[in-house]
């Protein structure tokens, strides 16, 4: 029997797609530069139809890529031509909420947002928080280590989850972590997340909840230069304060969100840092008022303080909707993710601004300030023949801030967009090391291929960045 | 690839969506929680994102407009949750509007099918025809046959629409059939407004009480109410489901109806005729002779909360002691983005509590005539929205469309009253009981 027919056998007829127009929905995430159309694609039901379907493409050699909501910034979910995508988006139940001892049980196809809902009642959330909360499912945010505006203070996807069951490359059903805060052994839970769907598939998610903190208090400082919001950054961390968030936004970034929701930002500042404390409700008023302070001495020009839970929500409505606002002052757009040491914030957006003039194209930024993590917006016409300009911009910065000692990715992970630019951060050695790694959960190379290891595109092409191909210099074949 | 001569990929060259506003889709796919249908099924041609993909591939012509493409247009309910949702500002209502026509044109609709919307389309319209439905629906109760036609099996035998249908028809007395509201209500004390009202069809037949107290309120706060006879269907049905040039033909007679009328603002409590009514200008822009007379009645048309609420109130309220759950209509909320109006109209009330719905923004499967062609969806949203009101443990139930009534009441297990928002203010100004109030 076919692979496909042992598919459609194994999970039910109403439970795959085969229709090319279909197909083609599925084609890429929510980075749309890179678009493949799978074979099939699969929506099980449950975590056995999730084995099933991967032992059958096992069996017969057939490459697959785990699909959450679609929403990941770097292609991680981008299809393999002749392979299948397993779809988790009917994987959606709160399994259990225990709120005696923190934490919950979900499947990967539950959003981010609707773990926090399912624990609110109990007083209790999940800590990170992913712009994309909304939407985003916990399975996305297990496969990518997502990050959000709250990560300065209370860590990655890594440091909210207790345990995983996951579906290894050969089928086999497995549980990594457990129960207890600490397991001995290898930290394989560790190494899963973040392996951006190269290790197998989670099927369920042990998550840490947190008590809602005490008091809150979210203020939006004003400033005349980003150098100088930069610094007041740097400030506030070097006071010892660690706020929940510190978010930046420069004035391309506060255009977009003003045109897309009711915006409390001042509409023709040069940047504006959000800064949110939390914690016991004298501590917080304490380093509040400080804050103040330190926002003043680096020339803050206006200083918000939010009124209430109402004000506040607005505030973080805009930050969080500024990406897709984008769309509102520019027909096209690529966001970047990278990640630069903190002190180093005003300098890195001082070159980005003079990279951006020479390409000819404008760059918005919004960001996690507080821990360094940069998400520069390079806007460009597709209609009016910008996109390889501004692509080669958008990965130039990416490579400035791994020359700045920064990272490639603070949080979207690299995915198909960045796997060519991972020599520029590791040598030859660690990629061998992550390689036997990646080797020892999926000898056959079936899981999510193609993705964070640079891979040759053409037949005798050296793997890393890109160089011409030495029959594309000779002009016998193109680059499409 | 498949192109349509003079079209757009494989469109036509009659309004075919536009380019501009499919590149508006970022494709960030904030839109997928607020979908209905993906909410069911988690597939990515049913969620506005595979949706605007689908068109934006046959506007390409790289898909052909064929029975797939139909299945997941016609698929959508037509709810907006999803513009409310969109930070990109896609304009999905547009799109859809563009898109229905188009695959009605080009993609043969299977015999059930057509037999399926020709039934819909010959009684819904029509309040004579709509009444003598509803009439059958109460014999067929009160003789006992409905008991029977379930205990033989006959009704679990039907065609699902036709199930769906029997289901529908809410218990109403005969007397209420034959309710219309008086030409003309005077003003209680200095006219403020002079209002003219639509009836609606369905609404007329099976909420006459919603109409007779719209009235009253309106009157008792100061608005002369007229009631324009003659006036026919608004064409709302018609439209969101892609029969463009039906809905125009409805639209034009209803604006010279209502012009007579000589009214400063056209009042309705239908939200789903609200919204096609203050839609009209872009439905009739191509039409010379009507076009500036359709957009001068578009901006005259308010629903009943956004006009009161507009009104500084004048009567006074007296205590109605409930607590109240508000159910958004997705036409109310998202297609007239009027969600605080009903609310505060509502808490204004003294002794009224409004209480939110779990999972508000999804829509609970009326959607125009969706539950009638798209039974089985239309059933798993219904159940969901209905066991998330009960979770509120609301005394009464409020929302301010006609079909979004019929639906929830057809689902909820418990036994709490269903109003119009309308129908509380009333009881509330005149001094009653809401129970008497809607005898």
């Amino acid at each position: 029997m076919s692979w496909s027919a042992e598919l459609a056998e194994a999970l039910g007829r109403e439970n795959v797609i085969t229709d090319p127009a279909r197909l083609r929905t599925y084609e890429c995430d929510g980075l749309t530069g890179y678009r493949v159309q799978p074979a099939m694609v699969v929506l099980p039901r449950s975590a056995e139809q999730v084995a099933a379907a991967v032992r059958v493409c096992a069996g017969h050699g057939v490459p697959f890529v785990a699909r959450g909501a679609g929403t990941g910034l770097s292609g991680g979910a981008l299809p393999v031509a002749d392979g299948i995508v397993i779809s988790l988006q009917r994987l959606r139940r709160v399994v259990e909420v225990d709120p005696v001892n923190l934490r919950a049980v979900v499947e990967p196809g539950v959003t981010n947002l609707d773990i926090s809902k399912a624990a609110a009642p109990y007083g209790l959330y999940y800590a990170p928080d992913p712009s994309s909360q909304q939407v985003c499912t916990i399975g996305g945010n297990v496969a990518e280590n997502s990050g959000g505006a709250h990560c300065l203070k209370y860590g990655f996807t890594v440091n909210h989850v207790l345990a995983a069951e996951v579906v290894l490359a050969d089928g086999t059903v497995t549980t990594l972590g457990g129960d207890s805060a600490q397991v001995p052994g290898y930290d394989l839970l560790g190494a899963f997340i973040g392996s951006e769907g190269t290790l197998g598939i989670v099927t369920k998610v042990t998550v840490r909840l947190l008590a809602k903190p005490a008091a809150v208090r979210t203020m939006v400082a004003d400033f005349a230069t980003v150098a100088g919001a930069g610094d007041a950054v740097t400030g506030i961390i070097a006071a010892g304060i660690v706020p929940a968030a510190v978010e930046m936004l420069d004035n391309l970034a506060i255009q977009a969100v003003a045109a897309s929701t009711e915006s409390v930002y001042t509409p023709d500042t040069v940047a504006a840092l959000v800064v949110e404390l939390d914690g016991p409700p004298d501590d917080v008023a304490e380093q509040f008022d400080e804050v103040q302070e330190i926002c003043r001495q680096h020339g803050s020009t206006k200083i918000m303080l939010a009124r209430d839970a109402d004000h506040r929500a607005l505030i973080w409505k805009g930050r969080k909707a500024a990406f897709a606002a984008v769309g509102r002052i520019s027909p096209n757009y690529f966001v970047q993710d990278g990640v630069v040491p903190r002190g180093r914030l005003a300098e890195v957006l001082g070159r980005i601004a003079a990279m951006a003039d020479d390409a000819g194209v404008r760059v918005a930024n919004v960001f996690h300030a507080g821990d360094g993590n940069l998400h520069p917006l390079v806007l460009y016409s597709e209609a009016e023949g910008q996109h390889d300009r501004a692509e080669r911009l958008s990965t130039q910065i990416a490579e400035l801030c791994v020359e700045l000692g920064g990272s490639l990715s603070g949080e979207h992970g690299i995915g198909a967009d960045k796997a060519c630019s991972m020599p520029r951060m590791f040598g030859e050695d660690d990629l061998a090391t992550m390689l036997r790694l990646r080797t020892a959960f999926d000898p056959d190379g079936l899981c999510n291929p193609g993705k964070v290891f640079p891979t040759p595109r053409l037949c005798g092409e050296r793997p890393g960045p890109y160089r011409p191909h030495p029959l594309e210099e000779a002009g016998v074949i193109e680059r499409l | 690839m498949v192109l349509t001569p003079g079209g757009s990929g494989s469109f036509d060259a009659h309004h075919p969506p536009r380019r501009e506003l499919l590149d508006d889709c970022v494709h960030c796919g904030f839109c997928l929680p607020s979908c209905p249908t993906y909410a069911v099924d988690g597939e990515e041609m049913d969620s506005p994102r595979g949706r605007i993909y689908l068109m934006d591939l046959a506007e390409r012509g790289e898909i052909p407009l064929d029975r797939t493409i139909a299945g997941h247009i016609d698929s959508c309910l037509g709810c907006l949750a999803c513009v409310t949702a969109c930070p990109s500002g896609v304009q999905y209502d547009l799109l859809l509007e563009a898109t229905r026509p188009q695959l009605e044109r080009h993609v043969p609709r299977t015999r059930r099918e057509r037999l399926v919307r020709r039934a819909i389309f010959a009684v819904f319209p029509y309040p004579a025809r709509m009444r003598a439905a509803a009439l059958f629906g109460v014999l067929y109760r009160r003789l006992g046959l409905r008991a029977l036609a379930h205990r033989l099996g006959i009704v679990a035998r039907l065609p699902a629409e036709l199930r769906a249908a029997e289901d529908l028809l809410p218990p109403v007395p005969v007397r209420s059939l034959f309710r219309r509201p008086a030409p003309l209500v005077p003003a209680a004390g200095e006219r403020r407004l002079r209002v003219a009202m639509l009836e609606g069809c369905a609404q007329r037949v099976l909420f006459g009480d919603v109409n007779a107290a719209t009235a009253r309120v309106l009157a008792a706060e100061g608005c002369e109410v007229v009631v324009p006879q003659g006036q026919r269907c608004c064409g709302a049905l018609n439209l969101h489901a892609g029969l463009e040039d039906d809905a125009a033909a409805r639209a034009r007679r209803l604006i010279d109806t209502f012009e007579q009328a000589e009214a400063d603002v056209v009042v309705v409590n239908v939200a789903g005729c609200g919204s096609s009514m203050k839609e009209y200008d872009r439905l009739l822009a191509d039409d010379p002779a009507y076009a500036d007379r359709a957009a001068r009645f578009a901006a005259s048309v308010r629903d009943v909360n956004e006009l009161l609420a507009e009104l500084e109130p004048r009567a006074p309220r007296h205590p109605v002691q409930a607590k109240v759950a508000y159910h958004d209509a997705c036409h109310l909320a998202n297609a007239q983005r009027i969600r605080t109006q009903p609310r505060d109209l509502l808490r204004a009330v003294p002794g009224i509590e409004v209480t939110d719905i779990p999972e508000a923004d999804i829509c609970c499967g009326s959607a125009g005539i969706y539950n009638l062609v798209q039974p089985a969806t239309a059933e798993e949203l219904g159940r969901r929205k209905a066991a998330n009101i009960e979770s509120a443990a609301p005394d009464v139930i409020a929302t301010a469309n006609a079909g979004c009534l019929l639906q929830v009441r057809r689902f909820l297990t418990a036994d709490i009253p269903l109003v119009h928002p309308i129908e509380i203010l009333d009881a509330s100004i005149r001094g009653v009981p809401l129970e008497k109030a809607r005898r």
